[in-house]
């Protein structure tokens, strides 16, 4: 590792944000160089300065009293900003039946949303990981033929795996994840210097939803679809997610068995 | 269906942090109270949307969300514009020889420094060396990439070394 580099890690290393590895290099570094050495001491010397306590500020203790005395008694119910609900459930009785079902099938549609809001979120947090700490994939792809057969020894489902390159979306891999509780498939496919994470697993009998959802989290976007009896989440900050997603659908998935 | 006792447990006892925060953002204390008042009640508001995880990051979340959403218009344009004058003055003094060796710098001139330095370098320094997150947890309240984390803390830190030094070299 030269100087260069150190000193493109070195705030990375006070953090205490770097793998083992990389730590590592950094460390013999600067047990070579004094002049990153130096530069890393200003930077503890800072920190350190910046961790004196008196510059945290607490809160006065009247704010949590204040803050007591105007919260209501319990929260709202778990749907809370649909004022329409309880008066039309009061007012129409006679309707009360239908209704009730009406709210109970939106209530479920709610839920089925938060959960996948938490899944995507998931998703994100697995795509940010996998970058960070390099352990982005399991198995590494010199020849395509050699990541679908990895995963059908590992899952009980068969991932599709495709080929990009004329796309323009290099497969580098896969490796097995985890979303909620379900293990789910991972690969990773390059987009210039972008990584793309496409998790799929079964859908489990919910029907097709073949337009793609979109959600944002931190700068990332993913994009969500159901197919075939698979769910489809694809994760990356590359602008060429939106093609990805189609090349990926519209290409023919590689057979089993290399040929 | 949350009840004060879940909410007590899992955000109140975050007030500190949050108060923290805000009072860094909003740089006085009557204007941080009413942020995080705001933000409690919000938090309050939405306790059912949290689905658990780490409830400060979820807090200090809020915190931000609440003082940018508060303060978007009557402080975005004076902010700047009161910073960059405090930092032209900060530049007119002579660097102080001791100081650029930074071994220990007595806290009121560093926090004086830190309210000098803009906001977003502000909040990201404040969120890793007070409430000691990770680059993760920095991500999730700001909304910023890791990788955009990663840099506007070095860049904050170079800042704030200048200020204290008086303009040497950046570490």
């Amino acid at each position: 590792m030269n100087c260069i580099e150190a000193r493109a890690l070195l705030h990375a290393y006070l953090d205490d944000e770097l793998d083992a590895p990389r730590s590592m290099e950094i460390a013999q570094h600067l047990a070579t160089c004094a002049a990153c050495t130096e530069r890393y001491r200003a930077l503890e010397n800072l920190q350190h300065s910046l961790r004196a306590p008196q510059l945290r500020y607490a809160a006065p203790t009247a704010l949590a009293a204040r803050i007591r005395s105007h919260l209501p008694a319990s929260a709202p119910g778990p749907f809370p900003a649909r004022p329409w609900q309880w008066p039309a459930l009061s007012a129409a009785l006679a309707a009360s039946l239908l209704l009730a079902i009406a709210v109970a099938g939106w209530q479920a549609a709610q839920l089925r949303a938060h959960r996948t809001d938490a899944l995507v979120t998931e998703a994100v947090s697995d795509h940010v990981r996998s970058l960070l700490a390099s352990h982005l994939i399991d198995v590494r792809s010199s020849d395509r033929h050699t990541v679908k057969p990895w995963f059908d020894g590992r899952l009980d489902f068969s991932p599709q795996v495709k080929d990009l390159d004329a796309q323009g979306f290099e497969l580098i891999g896969g490796r097995l994840d985890v979303l909620g509780d379900e293990r789910v498939a991972a690969l990773v496919y390059k987009r210039h210097l972008h990584m793309i994470n496409l998790f799929q697993w079964p859908a489990n009998g919910a029907s097709d939803s073949r337009q793609p959802t979109e959600q944002a989290r931190n700068g990332y976007r993913a994009l969500g679809w159901r197919e075939g009896g698979m769910q489809f989440l694809a994760v990356s900050d590359t602008a060429d997610l939106d093609a990805f997603v189609q090349d990926f659908r519209a290409a023919v998935p590689l057979a089993s068995e290399p040929r | 269906m949350a009840t004060r006792a879940q909410f007590e447990a899992n955000v109140m006892q975050h007030l500190d942090a949050a108060f923290n925060l805000a009072r860094w953002l909003a740089r006085n204390d009557a204007d941080a109270e009413d942020v995080v008042q705001e933000a409690a009640l919000r938090a309050f508001r939405y306790f059912d949307g949290f689905r658990g995880g780490d409830a400060r990051v979820w807090l200090l979340t809020i915190v931000r969300n609440t003082f940018y959403s508060l303060h978007a218009s009557a402080t975005s344009k004076m902010t700047e514009s009161y910073d960059e004058a405090l930092h032209d003055r900060a530049d007119e003094h002579a660097p102080d020889p001791e100081a650029l060796v930074l071994r220990s710098v007595d806290a009121g001139r560093v926090r004086a420094a830190l309210e000098r330095l803009p906001a977003d370098y502000r909040e990201v320094l404040v969120l890793r060396e007070f409430e000691d997150c990770s680059y993760k947890e920095i991500a999730a309240v700001t909304g910023l990439k890791i990788g955009t984390v990663m840099s506007r803390l070095a860049r904050a830190r170079e800042r704030l070394h200048r200020e204290l030094t008086g303009g040497e070299a950046s570490p």
